[in-house]
């Protein structure tokens, strides 16, 4: 009993979750291919209104609009490309989530990997100089050691002088 | 010596930086479409749906385009003020009413004043897309050989009307930009 209570359950979730997925009445392709097509389509270009979203998943009247040009498009054959120019002629490039590899975006795309070998070395020369620290402790030993013990020592003795 | 002054180049660029960057507003997007011709289209008219309203035909002049609809506040905000451009500007406006009720449209027009040479209705959205609105009100300057001169997103205002788009009509038609705001010829 508690089993198909489950079942009943997740079976109205799952139903839930299909007519959320279903933003807008139109149906959607026949052809599995164009329908994954525009999925990916919609989800990469940025809704205008509500900047944070895709067109995808906005409720705003112009991206349903722009779902529907971007639907027009595919059935009448254009490809990928030609779609994202349709767009970025009109709005620029500000509504690709997945900016364009050019010249004006290299700082973009290589900047993460820049600031992760600027860290890199600066971390390796940071270990690097430590290491040969404690190397030329163990050569000499004693010395920095006793000077740190020294100074913890050293301190309480101070303050407890007269 | 270093060890304190890279750290604070670094700091320093990024005041820099960020005195910049937070200055953009960034609900405004830089339109790829100036200094590009500007898309034709033909729509209805609103006041006459037999008859189309086309930019083609304003072709040889400078004109202005506004987008809006009646459920813009921003519309409202600044329609006075497209009223008395109407009144001063040597250059037409067209009104480009986007997925708005046509007969609220009409009487918004009728109840707070028509600024507009011609008013396209643009039910679908199709032209406001080609044209890359993304919100309303937008507005257009267009140059006589069809180019775009200069967007302007959200309300106009004295201010910016002023400083924006006085001097660039007064060079689009060529004559010097007025000492003062004013009516001319």
């Amino acid at each position: 009993m508690k089993r198909l209570l489950a079942t009943l359950a997740l079976a109205v979730v799952c139903a839930g979750a299909f007519t959320a997925h279903a933003i807008d009445a139109v149906e959607g392709f026949d052809d599995p291919k164009l329908q994954a097509r525009y999925d990916k389509l919609t989800s990469e270009l940025r809704c205008l209104v509500c900047q944070s979203g895709s067109i995808a998943e906005s409720n705003a009247l112009l991206a349903a609009d722009l779902r529907r040009e971007v639907r027009s498009m595919l059935a009448a054959g254009k490809t990928d490309d030609e779609i994202r120019r349709f767009m970025t002629d009109r709005y620029g490039d500000f509504v690709l989530y997945r900016p364009p590899f050019a010249p004006r975006t290299w700082l973009l795309w290589f900047g993460p990997a820049l600031f992760l070998l600027l860290g890199g070395f600066v971390a390796f020369r940071v270990v690097s100089r430590r290491a040969a620290m404690v190397a030329s402790d163990a050569d000499d030993p004693g010395a920095p050691d006793a000077m740190i013990e020294g100074e913890q020592v050293d301190r309480p003795r101070r303050t407890r002088a007269p | 010596m270093w060890k304190y002054v890279l750290p604070l180049a670094g700091f320093g660029l990024l005041v820099v930086a960020f005195y910049f960057g937070l200055q953009r507003n960034p609900s405004v997007i830089p339109s790829p479409l100036i200094g590009k011709p500007a898309p034709v289209f033909s729509l209805p008219n609103l006041h006459d749906p037999q008859a189309q309203v086309s930019n083609a035909n304003y072709r040889g002049r400078p004109y202005l385009l506004n987008v809006w609809g009646t459920w813009c506040v921003g519309c409202r905000q600044e329609h006075d003020l497209l009223n008395e451009i109407a009144q001063s500007s040597p250059v037409p406006m067209i009104g480009l009413n986007w997925k708005d009720d046509s007969e609220l449209a009409k009487a918004w027009l009728e109840q707070l004043g028509n600024p507009y040479a011609a008013t396209a209705v643009d039910q679908e959205g199709r032209v406001a897309i080609d044209w890359g609105v993304y919100g309303a009100p937008e507005t257009f300057l267009v140059s006589a050989d069809g180019q775009i001169l200069h967007k302007h997103v959200a309300p106009l205002t004295r201010e910016i009307w002023e400083r924006d788009f006085v001097p660039k009509i007064s060079a689009a038609i060529g004559i010097p930009a007025p000492a003062a705001a004013g009516a001319q010829p």
